[in-house]
């Protein structure tokens, strides 16, 4: 159901402001999410005023600063710190991307707003309860389904087979995506979301899987895939560069293919 | 679908027990959306394409009640056309081919992506932008040429 505003207990009040220390030269700005469910009544925006000569140049290395010297009741998932893993996902400067491959310099202003995955129960500070998502890619069935018996070795495909792949296998399950759509915002006990769709047409594209028709079938319902409006959110914010929009189109297309159609009758 | 079991509807009306009790009374807040999200012409030309819909369903109740009015004679008739010929008629009437224009050019922005095309970041960018920024130029030319042929006049 579309929900423009917060609902009550939910909206961030002003919260505490760290100053940098007197004389600091360069001073950047961070408007961080807090929210602690043993101490706090309702969220707050607190403010860390810090010289960017202190930390490395990712705003992950901002938040761990903050961690490190400023508070260290702040929360956030890290890992990896190279764009592999997908724990650092969160809003900056209004946009889901990944805190560790995200320069402060690239955001547009001095003063930067670092918020949890929208429209997402919050766990703690910048931490969001990510077991729908989960259980979305869960229920696309994301692993090979064949019925072929197994073969000795590995299954091969063509160097053309396997291309067709390109651009949909390096999803790292970071949800920026589905966190960043709208549709999902407002259906996503319904809707699979760009994520786990992408993930569908993944398999759905794979030479070696047979179960593309029960696939397609188990998207054949007014939300889990018809509530993507192209509102391109998602590929605007993939940090790997891919384009779920475009793989959910695909899977409409194949939802009507001649082919199909003929399988039904 | 493999979801956590439903509990009773939290702050959202939520469905999947996700939105819990916390140890402080509250239920789990829903972290902020609207609020911090920056916005893009893509999002525009989305939102744009509904209102615009909604906008198309006013102009087709004046659709039907201009055919409406001939059922009841000329003098009606004549009546409406002073009503429409007037400055909030022809504003009323600048108004719907702006929405008309919009419609047009959503549509065809969503049957583009519907083929699978469009749907790079530039492309869509470059769609949207024409389907938010066109419909006025459109529609002013439109009317600009009604009233160069004397189809409309003060």
């Amino acid at each position: 159901m579309v929900q423009l505003t917060l609902p009550k207990g939910s909206k961030p009040a002003k919260g505490k402001v760290h100053k940098a220390a007197p004389g600091s030269k360069d001073v950047k700005t961070y408007k961080v999410y807090r929210y602690d469910p043993e101490v706090d009544a309702d969220p707050r925006w607190d403010t860390y005023e810090v010289p960017t000569s202190d930390h490395g140049p990712m705003l992950l290395d901002a938040l761990i600063h903050i961690k490190n010297t400023i508070d260290p009741t702040l929360s956030f998932r890290r890992s990896c710190r190279e764009g592999i893993c997908g724990s650092c996902s969160m809003n900056i400067d209004g946009r889901n991307t990944l805190a560790c491959t995200k320069g402060w310099d690239e955001c547009s202003s001095h003063n930067i707003t670092i918020a949890p995955l929208p429209h997402q129960p919050v766990v703690k500070d910048l931490v969001t309860d990510l077991s729908l998502f989960y259980a979305q890619y869960d229920s696309i069935q994301p692993y090979l389904q064949s019925d072929e018996p197994d073969p000795e070795k590995e299954r091969l495909q063509t160097p053309a087979e396997r291309e067709k792949l390109d651009g949909l296998y390096e999803c790292i399950l970071c949800a920026c995506c589905s966190t960043s759509c709208p549709s999902y915002w407002w259906n996503q006990e319904e809707y699979l979301g760009p994520a786990a769709l992408l993930q569908s047409y993944r398999w759905i594209s794979d030479s070696r899987d047979d179960a593309t028709q029960k696939r397609l079938d188990d998207l054949e319902d007014p939300f889990k895939l018809y509530r993507c409006h192209t509102i391109m959110n998602c590929a605007q914010v993939c940090p790997k560069g891919l384009n779920p929009a475009k793989a959910i189109a695909e899977t409409k297309k194949l939802m009507v293919a001649p082919s199909r159609k003929k399988q039904a009758a | 679908m493999t979801q956590p079991s439903p509990t009773k509807g939290g702050a959202t009306g939520d469905r999947t027990g996700r939105f819990v009790t916390q140890p402080n009374g509250h239920v789990t807040p829903l972290s902020p959306h609207m609020e911090v999200w920056r916005w893009h012409v893509t999002m525009t030309a989305s939102i744009l394409f509904r209102a615009t819909i909604i906008a198309a369903s006013v102009g087709l109740v004046i659709l039907v009640g201009w055919l409406g009015v001939l059922a009841f004679g000329p003098e009606h008739y004549a009546c409406f056309l002073d009503l429409a010929g007037s400055p909030l008629g022809l504003f009323v009437g600048f108004g719907l081919t702006v929405v008309l224009f919009s419609f047009i050019l959503n549509g065809a922005r969503h049957l583009t992506n519907d083929t699978g095309a469009g749907l790079t970041l530039k492309s869509a960018n470059l769609l949207s932008n024409i389907a938010v920024w066109a419909p006025v130029p459109l529609a002013v030319l439109f009317w600009v040429v009604l009233f160069a042929a004397g189809r409309v006049s003060l």
